[in-house]
């Protein structure tokens, strides 16, 4: 059997599991794919072999594959997701002295009283005259927009008191020890080098900011998703593939030697697998916390492109001020998110497909069953720390209140 | 109507974390008579050298880490008061499509009009390009000097071990190597591993 090649461009981290491990299981082969991975340092160039045609397929922040879709900073290039690569895994980490003014050593708050303690913080910096200065890994990236969503619900004025800036991942400790910046919101094992280095203390995770906040996707030009979708359905495929045996607890050791290797992450395979099983490292010399549903793959169809999530990534990236609301812009920003692909590439299988393409987000309080198409699919708690829910109808009504 | 006819020379920023490429490029630049260049090799406080240096021009390797540090700088200084974008008119999507396949990817101040733009980013297009060829022939270079260094040292085993003269042991090798479809350099290789791991003394 010859096998179709297909290049997938990625950064360096562990949510870039899935296509990694697509590969080296035979995963990607047993669909009749050759997959090529390309690992690059920044998410600029990452995007730019994508849509210059270096790769065909990309692991990408979310909100970037929107901003391209829309064309903020550059020409537009129609983005299409066919699947989500993950849910969360992100975390913040503050210099020592600044955390230690939050929490205990080791010690993980809920997200309301180490916000408030945070934004005491950022006050008594800003009436020093100073700026409270954070990192994120990119202007759209969902590191951007959870880290402000938190920092305002806990009343931060981010435009007056607060300064963000962007350090790529693999920078995130040095620019921590160099005191460029007191925080950062960055992916694993970013924040765990950081711990171990001493330079950092994690004081929140994103997944206690929203619970099953989307994360990286897979992207790839529109114009090809719908000129290949045969080739496009066994590459999502195969991800799914991989999914289930990311979440394999007992296999948690082999994907985390897989991902550590030099071509990969490139970083101890300890320190991933840590990340892997939910078990984080707050600060050195600290026993790993078992922080569940940390980073969150695979199951309650975490991998379906919900075109509400898409809303919700638009609807921040308004509020932070990167796009003057439009009706269209909307609409476009939901079409990126493809959920017809995924129903069409697991049509016929056991894998259980959602009904609808959008929900209200953050309304799940407990587990419920929803309506399929095919296959039982339960939803567990989606909410967000601040108990707002996201209605992708009333996207007016959300800005207003939110502006309050 | 009044044309604002600007005489300056463009300002040209090149960044880079390789020296040499820097060098390469540089020069490629001053022969071409664009002399007002700035390079900058290290990351750290790049963003407000960058604002210092006001350039008409930036240009930097592909793969260089501050891309996105750099493109926040760039999204954030269009409410200042000289905006830069990414340099990719519509109309000039093959350029940069050669650019980004050399490695390169460049910004350019919002206005700055085309035509002085092409030649600049033409230039750093042929001299990425020769950079890049010059690598590859000296990774090339580097690889024959390695092959050769082990066809000797397998040619030595054979004819200690075999008792044969320099010609018959190149002989042997060639021969298997045609016999198994091997290249002469594998052949030698894979001599030299074996002997290694035996404990041989060469």
């Amino acid at each position: 059997m010859t096998l179709d090649p297909f290049r997938i461009g990625f950064m360096p981290l562990v949510d870039a599991a899935l296509p990694i491990l697509a590969r080296e299981l035979g995963l990607a082969e047993a669909e009749g794919i050759d997959m090529e991975l390309m690992r690059d340092t920044s998410w600029a160039t990452v995007r730019d072999r994508l849509t210059y045609g270096h790769s065909d397929a990309a692991h990408l922040v979310a909100p970037l594959a929107i901003a391209t879709t829309l064309g903020l900073d550059r020409p537009p290039m129609p983005l299409s997701v066919p699947f989500i690569l993950g849910l969360n895994g992100n975390a913040v980490t503050l210099a020592p002295s600044l955390a230690a003014a939050i929490c205990k050593e080791g010690e993980l708050l809920d997200s309301i009283t180490s916000g408030k303690r945070l934004a005491e913080l950022v006050k008594l910096r800003a009436i020093e005259g100073a700026k409270m200065r954070f990192g994120v890994v990119h202007r759209y990236s969902s590191h951007n927009y959870m880290l402000q969503y938190w920092l305002r619900g806990s009343g931060v004025d981010i435009g007056k008191d607060v300064e963000i800036v962007t350090i790529s991942p693999p920078f995130a400790a040095d620019a921590l020890a160099r005191g460029e910046i007191d925080g950062i919101c960055v992916g694993e094992p970013w924040n765990s080098v950081a711990v171990e280095r001493g330079v950092g203390v994690i004081v929140n995770v994103t997944s206690h900011i929203w619970l099953r906040g989307v994360e990286k996707v897979l992207a790839l030009p529109q114009a090809r998703a719908e000129a290949e979708p045969e080739l496009v359905h066994r590459v999502i495929r195969a991800l799914y593939a991989a999914g289930r045996a990311f979440i394999d607890s007992a296999q948690a050791q082999r994907n985390a030697a897989i991902l550590a290797r030099p071509e990969y992450l490139d970083g101890s395979a300890d320190m991933i697998e840590r990340a892997i099983s939910d078990r984080i490292t707050l600060a050195a010399g600290t026993e790993p916390l078992h922080i569940p549903d940390f980073m969150f793959q695979h199951r309650e169809a975490a991998n379906f492109p919900w075109a509400s999530q898409a809303a919700w990534l638009y609807a921040q990236m308004v509020r932070a001020g990167h796009v003057e609301k439009s009706d269209q812009d909307y609409t476009a920003a939901q079409n990126v998110f493809r959920p017809d692909i995924y129903r069409a590439a697991f049509a016929g299988s056991n894998v259980p497909l959602p009904g609808a393409s959008a929900k209200l987000e953050g309304s799940i309080e407990e587990t419920i069953a929803v309506g399929t198409v095919q296959g039982r699919l339960l939803l567990g708690q989606d909410t967000f720390f601040d108990g707002q829910a996201f209605d992708p109808d009333k996207l007016d009504a959300y800005l207003a209140k939110s502006q309050e | 109507m009044l044309q604002c006819n600007r005489v300056q020379v463009v300002r040209i920023a090149v960044i880079d974390d390789s020296a040499a490429r820097a060098a390469v490029i540089e020069e490629g630049l001053r022969e071409a008579g664009l002399t007002d260049l700035h390079i900058f090799l290290d990351r750290h406080g790049l963003a407000a050298q960058l604002e210092a240096c006001s350039p008409d021009v930036v240009l930097m390797n592909l793969e260089n880490p501050s891309r996105d540090m750099l493109e926040e700088t760039f999204a954030l200084s269009r409410a200042l008061a000289r905006p830069i974008a990414m340099f990719v008119d519509q109309s000039d999507e093959t350029a940069i499509a050669d650019a980004v396949d050399a490695g390169i990817s460049a910004y350019v101040v919002d206005g700055l009009r085309k035509e002085r733009i092409k030649p600049v980013l033409d230039l750093a297009v042929r001299r990425f390009n020769a950079f890049n060829r010059l690598q590859t022939e000296l990774t090339e270079a580097r690889n024959q000097l390695a092959e050769r260094k082990a066809v000797d040292q397998a040619k030595l085993i054979l004819m200690k071990k075999r008792g044969i003269t320099e010609p018959e042991a190149y002989k042997l090798l060639r021969s298997h190597a045609m016999q198994s479809n091997r290249r002469i350099a594998d052949v030698a290789e894979a001599i030299v591993t074996a002997e290694n791991l035996m404990g041989g003394a060469l």
